[in-house]
């Protein structure tokens, strides 16, 4: 897939076990975390994990997002029974980050530990190199203090052990290079400590963000461990998307279904990745944004089965609640490579055909827009449908640009030149 | 800036991908091209020849193990496409890269790590070569050259007008909306000259600025279309180059991803790139800064068409552009597969089945599904019914099939057939050759009596002889009517295998009148000798006959099967079971080669002067 970000915990056990190994044996990190999620209480993980009861505790939730400080989301120098108190209150309940609701479902459990320095790194990937950011005064006020953030960049083809710190005490320039290294080796793409503290060459990371590059798994299944990629903060699953997901997982073609709009009236049902972008894009430029129910695709060669399933969810998502001013789904489509169109349109076909009643109850219009091999037959099939059923259904082939019906089914725009 | 395909360039395929060497012939044949585009294959798991066509020609490709093999045989050979899977494209890419004689290669695996990806890049650039990927189908030079399955079927291809140069220079992010390009630009202007789709990570080895400038360069191309994505800071160097005046000819872009702004929380893509990493890296923004630096940006995708066919006509008027003259190029013979598909041919099967099909989802003995064989609890005798006999046989039939297996199984390691298998495997022959030793004496002699016992009992009774006359006529021929005789057993000591034969046919089959025939002339030959009793041959091969007319089969029908070998195969299935435990056996024992001691042997050879 791509950049994936982990969970603070999963970052800070990996940094634990490997900045031993990547400074020579200078530095360490006990690693003293602990993940509390819902199947698991803070006094089973306490028996495992004895400082939990005899040191003071930091707690926060961690869930990929950040200014947990600014939110009141961060509880520090705590007993063990405040600790558990506190993660008893705010186990489950929503709360607003930014744009994004979601529950709070995970959180990081960690000694807290008195200091007086506060660092700042950030090392993040870019086209042509890794940028490393150095701060000795890090913290919460890093973005009002930026002018002291040194940068330095190792090109890709080079080696941090090149690299010039003419201005860096040799201690912090040994962790810096030894922390590189790691993010080099295990695929990082982002990490961000901020702020980390070094007493005695302990390392003690205060707040992590990083980012891992999912597909670098092959070469690091065994230094990443069982590592887990959660979703974004917020993003929850209805059944029926979590039924594709699922129907995904299981065949080699893709499918992928997310709910925007329940209530929207334009629902799309459209083949191919790229495809399926434009789809949404042109919905949203066109300024029917609001009006977009979902985002979706059906792609690499999914069998007649797995689009007739595909379909069906679709439609009883759309069924569900009548509009006044009625329904319009997107059949769509770009010109496909070998995949043959008429047999991918016999399984949306079933579909429609089982959900003929509900449609029509519905007032949905449906068009179609699609090209490729044996195109002609599937657009045939697919007006014998309309004639058939009593459905409004207008089909359209490559001589009609792609996204084209957008226009035509949310505005009647019908530009006969453009054809 | 060199441009990277012509009519004659030449590549290296990595990878066994034969279905996209078919696609590039195709291309070439088209596009009326003299050489095939494709010099070769190289196959990490093998090397030799494959065939393909070249229009309806077929023509041997050449198969390497390594890319330096290919290459030393291949010096013409420039581009290398490599369907290498994300896991190894990273090596065999770098291997590539450090041959003087290949300049551009395409990478088409998705899920390379970055890291890998952009040394790769760096590479690139710092050997000067180009490369197309990773994460694409590649792109494609209309008329000159097609990497790999770009474009798709050759209707697309043709519709498209790909087997001829246009005059637009298109670049893009994701391969899977090329062909919808392609398809928009043939119908707004005269076509494509290039279009390359950069592939969609975070990292492509080459960008879109790197085609846009060779485009640039390119005298065929008049004007550009590109086509961006959400995530990435590519596009602002197409900004800049746009301000620098680097970029002249009209240039006619659009990002995708406008969309993403409404997604309650972060979604990523089906590309790797496809996330916006901060404002600037929105659709939004590029599509306002590319504007804002000359380019012409429609309002949506939508407006690509009109806004393609508005450069194209003002080019046209000026000049810039001429009326291409345009050719209907070859057509591709149909093949074979497809045109059975859409019944256009025909043709006389070489071979019939009656009795099982693979081609759908699952096997079908008779018609029946496997699943269902298996769900239903049913035996290897019904099994045997569907596959010889094409029925659904009763219970009591496919039990009885049953007995008669397990009664012929084995019969101790000195009859012929378990001799030959232990003598071979103690020659240490494998199992199969063992197996096939020991059932080749199955015959008239060994086993063979089943088929004879059927046959004659059969003959005798539906022609109504008396059992009397059946046994006089036999003698007076002097054959021995086969399935009567045991070496040891007799009416006082009868075989307890034919007692249980005859026990549950008499129980269970609803006639038995084969049988009956047979014991009929059981008591003549008894009568003559104690030890002409109905043996297990004779019995098993009667009770078959009695057998296929209670399930329904005429004499007719019957007779058939007995001819095909149909009694004689219940022996051959059974005993390989006991043939194969002798061969097991000898095995795990680990004995010694036999040889005929010559105490065994009677010598008695001619003398010399009676020769």
């Amino acid at each position: 897939m791509a950049q994936r970000g982990i969970r603070e915990y999963t970052a800070k056990k990996l940094l634990s076990k490997y900045i031993n190994e990547y400074s020579s044996g200078k530095f360490q990190y006990k690693g003293e975390v602990a993940l509390i999620s819902p199947e698991t209480s803070i006094g089973t993980i306490a028996e495992k994990n004895s400082w939990i009861k005899e040191k003071r505790l930091v707690v926060k939730p961690d869930q990929l997002f950040g200014k947990r400080g600014k939110h009141n989301l961060v509880l520090l120098n705590a007993t063990y029974e405040e600790a558990k108190q506190w993660i008893n209150e705010k186990m489950g309940k929503v709360v607003k980050i930014g744009q994004t609701k979601g529950p709070l479902t995970h959180f990081l459990v960690e000694p807290f530990v008195p200091h007086t320095k506060e660092y700042y790194i950030a090392i993040k990937t870019e086209q042509d190199g890794d940028k490393i950011y150095f701060s000795e005064t890090g913290g919460v006020e890093i973005e009002e203090n930026w002018e002291n953030v040194k940068e330095y960049f190792v090109p890709v083809l080079e080696t941090i052990d090149t690299l010039n710190f003419s201005t860096v005490d040799e201690t912090i320039k040994e962790f810096i290079k030894a922390l590189y290294k790691l993010f080099a080796e295990l695929d990082f793409t982002y990490f961000e400590i901020n702020p980390f503290t070094i007493i005695n060459n302990e390392v003690i990371p205060l707040d992590l963000v990083a980012r891992l590059d999912d597909t670098a798994l092959f070469w690091n299944k065994d230094k990443w461990g069982d590592i887990e990629f959660p979703n974004p903060f917020g993003r929850t699953f209805t059944e029926k998307e979590q039924f594709i997901r699922d129907l995904d997982e299981k065949t080699g073609a893709s499918l992928k279904l997310t709910i925007l709009n329940p209530k929207g009236r334009v629902w799309q049902m459209v083949a191919g990745g790229g495809a399926s972008v434009v789809y949404a894009d042109t919905v949203i430029d066109l300024g029917y944004g609001k009006e977009l129910a979902s985002y979706g695709e059906y792609s690499g060669n999914p069998s007649e089965e797995e689009t007739y399933l595909y379909a069906k969810t679709l439609l009883e998502l759309m069924t569900r609640e009548k509009n006044p001013k009625g329904k319009i789904l997107i059949i769509g489509g770009g010109i496909a490579n070998f995949t043959d169109v008429a047999k991918t349109f016999k399984g949306i076909i079933r579909a429609i055909k089982e959900y003929k009643d509900k449609i029509k109850e519905n007032n949905v219009n449906i068009y179609v827009r699609r090209g490729g091999p044996n195109y002609k037959q599937g657009l045939a099939l697919m007006q014998n449908l309309g004639e058939e059923t009593g459905i409004p259904i207008e089909v359209y082939g490559p001589e009609l640009s792609m996204t084209r019906i957008v226009g035509i089914a949310l505005k009647g725009e019908r530009d006969e030149t453009a054809i | 800036m060199k441009q990277l395909f012509s009519k004659e360039s030449q590549s290296i395929i990595y990878g066994k991908q034969l279905k996209a060497v078919q696609r590039m012939l195709d291309f070439d044949y088209i596009s009326q091209r003299k050489i095939p585009s494709i010099a070769c294959i190289v196959d990490p798991n093998g090397s030799g020849i494959e065939t393909a066509f070249f229009g309806s020609k077929e023509i041997i490709i050449p198969v390497y193990n390594t890319i330096s093999d290919a290459v030393k045989h291949h010096p013409n050979a420039t581009i290398m496409i490599n369907f290498a899977s994300y896991r190894s494209a990273f090596e065999t890419t770098v291997q590539a890269l450090d041959i003087s004689t290949i300049d551009l290669i395409t990478v088409i695996a998705e899920g390379i790590p970055e890291r890998k990806e952009r040394i790769m890049r760096a590479l690139a650039k710092e050997k000067g070569k180009i490369i197309i990927g990773p994460a694409t189908v590649g792109g494609i030079v209309s008329g000159k050259f097609r990497i790999g399955n770009t474009g798709g079927s050759v209707e697309n291809l043709i519709a498209s007008k790909l087997y001829r140069s246009g005059s637009v220079g298109l670049v893009t992010k994701s391969g899977g909306l090329l062909n919808e390009m392609f398809n928009i630009i043939a119908r707004a202007a005269d076509g494509i000259n290039a279009g390359i789709a950069i592939g969609g990570d975070r990292y492509p080895c080459s960008s879109l600025i790197d085609h846009l400038l060779r485009h640039e360069e390119n005298e065929e191309i008049k004007f550009h279309v590109m086509l961006g994505e959400v995530g990435g800071k590519e596009e602002y160097k197409v900004v800049e180059a746009l301000k620098s005046r680097k970029i002249k000819k009209p240039l006619i872009a659009w990002v995708t991803g406008t969309c993403a702004k409404i997604f309650p929380t972060e979604v990523q893509f089906g590309h790797a790139g496809a996330r916006a990493g901060g404002e600037q890296e929105t659709a939004d923004a590029k599509n306002i800064a590319l504007k804002e630096a000359g380019a012409i940006v429609p309002d949506s995708f939508d407006g690509l068409f009109e806004k393609t066919k508005e450069v194209y006509d003002s080019l046209k008027s000026q000049h810039i552009i001429s009326e291409i003259e345009e050719f209907t190029p070859p057509e591709i013979p149909v093949d074979f597969k497809k045109a059975v598909e859409q019944s256009i041919i025909r043709y006389h099967k070489e071979f019939i089945t009656t009795i099982s099909d693979d081609r759908g989802e699952e096997v079908k003995y008779a018609g029946i599904p496997l699943s269902q064989i298996i769900e239903e609890g049913k035996s290897i005798g019904d099994v045997i019914g569907l596959l010889w006999l094409k029925k659904k046989l009763p219970e009591y039939a496919t039990k009885f099939i049953e007995l008669v297996i397990e009664i012929v199984a084995d019969h101790g390691p000195c009859v012929s057939g378990a001799h030959n298998a232990i003598v071979a495997a103690r020659a240490g022959k494998d199992l199969v050759s063992a197996l096939a030793s020991g059932m080749l004496t199955i015959g008239p002699r060994f086993g063979g009596a089943i088929d004879g016992a059927g046959h004659y009992f059969k003959w005798a009774k539906d022609s109504g002889l008396t059992p009397k006359k059946f046994a006089d006529e036999m003698k007076k021929k002097g054959i021995p009517v086969p399935g009567i005789g045991h070496r040891v057993k007799s009416i006082r000591n009868p075989d307890k295998r034919v007692e249980l034969l005859k026990n549950y046919a008499k129980t269970y089959f609803p006639k038995t009148e084969y049988l009956d025939y047979a014991l009929e002339v059981e008591k003549i030959t008894t009568a003559k000798k104690e030890n002409l009793i109905l043996n297990v041959d004779g019995c098993t091969g009667v009770l078959l006959v009695d057998l296929m007319k209670s399930i329904g089969f005429t004499n007719e029908e019957i007779e058939k099967r007995i001819n095909a070998g149909v009694l004689n195969a219940f022996f051959v299935v059974g005993r390989s079971i006991g043939i194969i435990g002798h061969i097991i056996d000898q095995k795990l024992l680990e004995t010694k080669l036999y040889r005929t001691p010559y105490e065994d042997v009677l010598y008695t050879l001619p003398r010399e002067e009676k020769l």
